[in-house]
């Protein structure tokens, strides 16, 4: 186990290493260079901000000054907002899609096993029909169109009421986080669901589950210790790239909520092409998504001890 | 079974079978792998519905526009924002002509202070007031909601600084509908006062014969005369915040995200069968190597790295941003394809039917054509299947935050995003692309289910 988790520890590391690397290259490769969308600059005042970003330096020393200070941990400054630190404004909205992303996952997970477990225990029946209609629903539908509907919805609810029951957009309290959550969790839901739904079909009909009923166990414990818990398995895999797919899929819900996160922040900097925010961003959320991707294999390994043997 | 069991068993049953000639023949004639998946797809009929909805996509997209040949570009400025099924009648008036500000002939009856100085129209709206006590001038405003106890006034339009009556003529960008103006009296700083009165106006739209005759809409020689009710040009589903005609745009717009929908994925389906055969049937190091660099492009967050790509290629003036989408999918997306065919080709490397091939002398080159790519094939093509909606979603998603198509080109995502803004007054305008992206998401999805059940594919992931 150890070895093991030494092992994918270490290939994150690389992994990290290239993502870095790549948003470097591809940043470089743009068309003219940071300072040339300024407005009309004096060669001396070109010089010194050159001189200020290191953009005056062979291309190779940039590279290894980039990689030292990220390894720092020092995302430079921004290019578009004075002495504003790519880390404050990383520390300031990553919070916020990492509360939308954690709530969203949450509700992903939580509704995908209980719909799914569901549909299983009710095959070919009225609540399959139902829940798998939605399920296709939700994987066919994109989610700028559940997020839009889900504001009209929450519009026609407050004038309805004739208060606001829920807040239609921005940010801080709960009351801002549920729908946003539950609109960016609803693709993964509808996909959890059909995972679940097949793997709990495979075991309902497997051997252990015909010895527990005929060794006479109550049927919510057979569902609970022995179907549930081996059902969830596959779900737990999917769960680190579905966070990846959760927390970068935010633009739209942000966008559209009005939500202050660095989904929304990131469109913005690529607007402004500011790059330090740009590759500061980039290569964050790339060690976040690669971090979570190994914790969740890590996690695995622990539920299930069968994958520790391999 | 229970056919069997429910027999009445005859005496003949029991009698020894016969020994035919062609016993070890076959009964039924033989069928290949393609057709036997190509049967079972038949009577898949989810599947098959999928499959006539693909078509008929296919069709709207590259027929469509042969049929209902409107520009998609072309704005009809009588007709923005409207809803399929809105009416398009238009009255006939006279061109305009200047006002002086008296009371026409043909005025409704002016009942309150504030009154109509001629018959409003979407030309027009012409107001006239009297004198209100003690007011040293007037503000006058114009809303599109009735004005209830704490409602606002709406868009101030005039100010006008003389104590005695007043008029005003309102031209300022009219549609047909219910207005609701009112006029505030100003004391002598110019401060509102308490006073106000309102006026509700219905505006019915009115056309010229000049513009009737311009935009081709009653045959040349039809006589028209002011009073008579023309048609203005059809939409049958509406038209967007410009004007243009939704269905030519859907038409534009689903070549657009269907090209990008299906070529992309088949390009880098390409890509990745190419490589993944390469690094399976190689072996070895170099296999590791390949297949660690596949890892790290997995790794990349791809929407953020779509979005990078879009800025790495910039856009010129007059380019539509649908190629350097292209290349930034085949850029991210090859590697599932490659893991996938490599696991496959790995697999195929052990079966009997390759030594034996071997065995009679096969070259390598003959093998992979022959055997091995034939036997991904049903792998590939699910797969294939299944990066399409993907491929739609990020084009859709991608259009929809702004980095996608650039704007005179139509795509649903980017449709999607301008009718975004006129959502709550709107909905058709966000509503049919959404519709037609997820009919197409479904479609190919559903198709997906039933070729990997037809042609019996186990598949580890559904990337």
């Amino acid at each position: 186990m150890w070895q093991y988790t030494l092992k994918r520890i270490f290939q994150g590391i690389i992994t990290i290493w290239f993502i870095a690397t790549a948003t470097f290259v591809a940043m470089h490769s743009v068309p003219g260079d940071p300072l040339s969308s300024e407005r009309a600059t004096t060669p001396a005042i070109r010089a010194n901000l050159e001189e200020r970003y290191g953009l005056n330096k062979p291309i190779l020393e940039q590279y290894v000054l980039y990689i030292g200070s990220f390894l720092k941990g020092d995302f430079g400054i921004s290019f578009t907002q004075r002495n504003r630190q790519v880390n404050d404004i990383i520390r300031e909205h990553f919070p916020v899609s990492a509360t939308l992303g954690i709530l969203a996952v949450t509700f992903a997970a939580l509704g995908g096993v209980l719909f799914g477990a569901l549909t299983a225990l009710y095959r070919n029946r009225l609540p399959d029909t139902i829940i798998m209609f939605l399920v296709i629903l939700g994987i066919s539908v994109p989610s700028f169109v559940f997020a839009a509907l889900g504001q009209l919805l929450l519009v026609n609810i407050n004038n309805l009421l004739g208060f606001s029951l829920l807040p239609v957009a921005g940010w801080g309290t709960v009351g801002h986080m549920l729908i946003p959550a539950l609109v960016l969790g609803m693709s993964t839901m509808a996909y959890v669901t059909r995972l679940m739904r097949s793997s709990m079909l495979e075991i309902i009909h497997s051997d252990y589950i015909r010895t527990a009923k005929a060794k006479g166990l109550p049927a919510a414990r057979i569902f609970t210790r022995h179907e549930l818990r081996n059902a969830i398995l596959p779900v737990v895999t999917v769960l680190g790239p579905a966070i990846a797919t959760i927390t970068t899929g935010g633009f739209v819900v942000e966008l559209v909520f009005a939500i202050p996160g660095l989904g929304r922040f990131f469109v913005q900097a690529v607007q402004q092409l500011d790059y330090t925010v740009i590759m500061g961003t980039t290569v964050f959320y790339g060690a976040f998504l690669v971090t979570m991707v190994i914790l969740v294999d890590l996690l695995y390994g622990w539920i299930d001890p069968r994958v520790r043997v391999q | 079974m229970s056919n069997v069991m429910n027999r009445e068993l005859q005496p003949q049953d029991f009698a020894p079978a016969l020994a035919l000639e062609d016993a070890h023949g076959l009964m039924r004639p033989s069928r290949s792998y393609w057709q036997d998946a190509w049967w079972r797809l038949r009577r898949n009929r989810r599947a098959l519905l999928s499959l006539w909805i693909v078509l008929g996509l296919l069709a709207f997209a590259l027929l469509g526009p042969a049929l209902w040949r409107v520009d998609p570009a072309r704005q009809d400025i009588d007709q923005i924002s409207q809803a399929p099924g809105a009416d398009r009648s238009a009255i006939i008036v006279a061109p305009y002509q200047p006002w002086n500000g008296l009371a026409m002939a043909d005025a409704p009856m002016q009942t309150g202070v504030l009154g109509l100085g001629d018959a409003p129209s979407s030309q027009a709206v012409r107001v006239l007031w009297d004198a209100l006590p003690g007011a040293s001038g007037y503000r006058l405003y114009r809303n599109n909601y009735p004005i209830d106890e704490e409602g606002a006034f709406g868009l101030p339009i005039v100010d006008v600084m003389a104590s005695g009556g007043g008029h005003y003529e309102d031209r300022l960008n009219l549609r047909p509908g219910t207005y609701y103006y009112t006029l505030v009296a100003l004391d002598e700083f110019g401060g509102l006062t308490q006073r106000f009165e309102t006026l509700t106006v219905e505006v019915p739209r009115v056309i010229t014969v000049e513009e009737v005759r311009q935009r081709a809409l009653v045959p040349d020689n039809q006589e028209l005369a002011p009073g008579d009710t023309v048609y203005l040009a059809f939409h049958p589903l509406g038209t967007d915040y410009l004007g243009r005609d939704v269905l030519a745009r859907l038409m534009s717009g689903a070549r657009v995200s269907l090209f990008i929908g299906i070529v992309a994925p088949l390009l880098y389906v390409l890509l990745g069968v190419v490589y993944g055969s390469a690094a399976g049937f190689v072996g070895g190091r170099l296999d590791q190597v390949m297949m660690r660099f596949a890892d790290f492009v997995v790794a990349l967050p791809f929407l953020l790295f779509m979005i990078l790509f879009q800025v790495v290629f910039g856009l010129g003036p007059g380019q539509s941003g649908i190629i350097p989408m292209m290349v930034a999918l085949v850029l991210l997306q090859w590697p599932a394809t490659a893991r996938l065919v490599r696991g496959q080709i790995l697999q195929i490397r052990q079966e009997a039917y390759i030594s034996a091939s071997r065995l009679l002398g096969a070259r390598t080159w003959y093998l992979v054509l022959r055997h091995m790519i034939p036997n991904t094939l049903g792998v590939v093509l699910v797969t294939l299947t299944f990066a399409v909606p993907n491929a739609i979603f990020t084009e859709a998603f991608l259009s929809f935050i702004g980095m996608g198509v650039a704007p005179p080109t139509a795509s649903w995502g980017s449709m999607s995003n301008e009718g975004l803004a006129t959502m709550l007054t709107h909905p058709h305008e966000l509503m049919f692309p959404a519709i037609f992206i997820s009919l197409t998401v479904l479609a190919f999805n559903l198709l997906g289910d039933g070729l990997r059940d037809a042609l019996d594919v186990r598949m580890r992931s559904l990337e």
